[in-house]
């Protein structure tokens, strides 16, 4: 930690004493090493972006401004961390978007037309949103097809349930309100509410976000679960030779990422009171690119939870910076491109040179 | 009482002594297909503790069904699989190391980004604490790794570092010391020395041996026959999912160990077709009659 990469240094460091060393590592500088990780990297482009945004665009400078964008952010950041985890777990899932239009659909729907709590609609929306996830993971371990084909596949099926269904039974594109129901305001408390921190209204969603990430991070990071979770993105085939449930894990990961349809679904429904049934296509890319700018590894087995919440804060800066700095919304998905790629070639860069010293 | 104290190790012979008469693990007349073709057919083994068996063949042979049929990531269609003298099928790896049976992969052996550490215990990590907070245990994972890595003479300085900057070698040896310390009864090892160089073939060859006087059946893969005469006990050797040369160490010698694995009868056709073109010296080439192996399917062999 306190030796000096100095290259002058040829002749091998003298092994402590008790402790053999193998003598042919060299243990880099501090700095270095954090900046080798991509999460690092990440929080360094959001900092950088949050103060382009601070310098451009003064109102972002303003408290209530900053809580929007991060409330912005933690509806990107929710999703994003299954998401993230799924990746890291060497798959990746289309439908998340769509999904979380299902799922708040169905609560509101099986509330609506059955007249009942609107818990009961959550709790059917719970269950169907595990179903959808069961059903993508279930295939994928079944036939041993790239997760693209059958989230591709169940991305478009959602897509023409979600209208169809809806016009169907409500006879227009969107559902009906469902804000004077029973127990609207006991789920709004919980997956929409608000509350003020010093004179600033902030989103419960937040909290949720930092929460989940929290969990995701322990996860991952101490648990036998996590330790899975990486082995089966970094060699599927030596995990199930070792003895780690492979199927288990892979069904449980989309699973998971239904979970956080569900909830995002929630936040929607209970924020909007109505659902509009032709939202949620795109939002599944945004989810990954936040996994991807955050250091997860596309192809599996490397990741973090903490790098994705860095990745939605991104997005929902620029988002929401762009809205500040008064510039023309319109060119967000092309800012959202050129940081996408500017990000990921940072981090390779870095890691590159990091590495390699 | 100085007899005494040596008797204990006395004591420790002799309770393996009746083991040693009853293989671990025994095929019999196993077999294998996947739809219609017979990748194995009526292949006899047996694995008896402290010995080490070297199964040879060459590509296509039946190497890899075989072991896969004891590792549990397949099952037999046709004979009998026993452990402990009881038929069993497993129908996963996991049933397989919960009977003692560990296999070392040559190339899915490891998680390459993941730390040295967390491959030793992959699938069986230790944890502490009650269920909603149970957890890595770390701290002791780190340390029992880096003194059963010390054990077999592979010092690393940083357990954190990813396994897949290791040399094949070193990732062979983490391999065998992990299958070792979770007490495998039983270690198949699929070729590990195929990809490797001079010496460090040598180093996991020591660590066969040093298995093997752990009381360790040993499941040696291999098509080298010089790298399986060093450390074998006995010998298989299979062709065309078929065995054909099932012998002991006493029966049978290096030359006529490589013969077989080159195809042995084959091989004087083959000297006898190329004595037929010009230029190619077949003096030096062996002939027929001197191939005087055992052949597993003209003896009947115990």
């Amino acid at each position: 930690m306190t030796q000096q990469a100095e290259p002058a240094v040829t002749t091998p460091p003298a092994p402590g004493p008790g402790k053999a060393s193998d003598g042919r590592t060299r243990e880099r500088p501090l700095a270095l090493r954090l900046l080798a990780r991509p999460e690092v990297g990440v929080f360094l482009g959001a900092v950088a972006v949050l103060i382009f945004f601070l310098i451009t665009a003064p109102a972002v400078r303003d408290g209530s401004s900053m809580a929007n964008i991060l409330y912005q952010s933690s509806t990107i950041g929710i999703m994003a961390l299954p998401v993230a985890l799924l990746m890291i777990g060497g798959e990746f899932d289309l439908s998340a978007g769509v999904a979380v239009i299902t799922s708040a659909l169905t609560a509101s729907m099986t509330a609506y037309q059955l007249s009942m709590n609107v818990w009961v609609g959550v709790i059917v929306a719970l269950i169907v949103s595990l179903a959808i996830g069961l059903f993508n993971g279930w295939l994928l371990v079944k036939t041993g097809l790239p997760s693209f084909l059958v989230t591709l596949g169940t991305f478009l099926i959602l897509q023409g349930v979600n209208l169809a269904v809806t016009k169907a039974i409500t006879g227009n594109v969107a559902t009906d309100d469902i804000s004077d129901m029973d127990g609207f305001d006991q789920a709004k408390a919980l997956f929409a509410s608000s509350f003020e921190v010093g004179g600033v209204n902030v989103k419960i969603t937040v909290v949720w976000w930092l929460v989940f990430a929290a969990l995701a991070t322990w996860v991952l990071l101490r648990t036998r679960y996590g330790n899975w979770i990486f082995a089966v993105g970094g060699n599927k085939e030596s995990s199930r030779a070792v003895g780690v449930p492979v199927t288990f894990t892979k069904i449980s990961l989309f699973m998971l990422v239904g979970f956080g349809a569900w909830f995002v679904g929630m936040h929607q429904l209970f924020s909007f009171n109505t659902v509009q049934s032709g939202e949620g296509v795109g939002q599944e890319l945004i989810y990954i690119a936040a996994a991807v700018i955050g250091g997860c590894l596309l192809t599996g087995g490397a990741g973090s939870a903490i790098g994705p919440v860095f990745g939605a804060f991104m997005f929902g800066m620029v988002q929401q910076g762009i809205v500040y700095a008064g510039w023309n919304p319109d060119w967000f998905k092309a800012f959202l491109g050129v940081m996408l790629l500017g990000a990921v070639l940072i981090n390779l860069w870095v890691q590159r040179t990091a590495t390699r010293r | 009482m100085t007899t005494e104290k040596t008797g204990t190790h006395g004591a420790i012979l002799q309770d393996k002594a009746p083991e040693k008469d009853a293989p671990i693990v025994e095929l019999r007349g196993a077999g294998k297909s996947y739809g219609n073709i017979r990748a194995l057919h009526g292949v006899d083994l047996k694995v008896f503790p402290s010995q080490v068996t070297c199964v040879l063949g060459d590509n296509g042979a039946g190497k890899s069904t075989l072991i896969k049929i004891i590792s549990g990531l397949h099952q037999h269609t046709e004979g009998e699989f026993l452990v402990d003298g009881e038929p069993v099928r497993f129908s996963t790896p996991r049933e397989a190391l919960d009977a003692g049976i560990a296999t070392v992969y040559q190339d899915l052996a490891v998680v390459p980004l993941m730390p040295v550490w967390r491959n030793f215990f992959l699938g069986s990590e230790m944890t502490k604490g009650p269920w909603p907070v149970r957890r890595l245990d770390i701290e002791r994972m780190k340390k029992t790794a880096d003194e059963e890595l010390r054990n077999m003479g592979i010092i690393l300085d940083d357990l954190e570092q990813p396994i897949g900057t290791l040399s094949g070698g070193q990732r062979q040896c983490v391999a065998i010391a992990r299958a070792v310390y979770f007490g495998a009864r039983v270690l198949i090892l699929d070729e590990p020395t195929a990809a490797l160089g001079v010496k460090q073939s040598g180093v996991v060859l020591k660590y066969i041996a040093a298995a093997r006087e752990k009381g360790l059946g040993v499941i040696f893969i291999t098509h080298n026959p010089h790298h399986a005469y060093m450390v074998g006990d006995h010998f298989s050797v299979l062709r065309l999912g078929t065995m054909e040369l099932n012998a002991s160490r006493a029966e049978v010698g290096l030359e006529e160990l490589t013969n077989h694995m080159a195809g042995g009868t084959e091989l004087a056709a083959l000297k006898h077709e190329l004595s037929q073109v010009r230029g190619v010296d077949v003096e030096e080439l062996p002939e027929e009659e001197d191939l005087t192996a055992t052949v597993a399917s003209t003896e009947g062999k115990s």
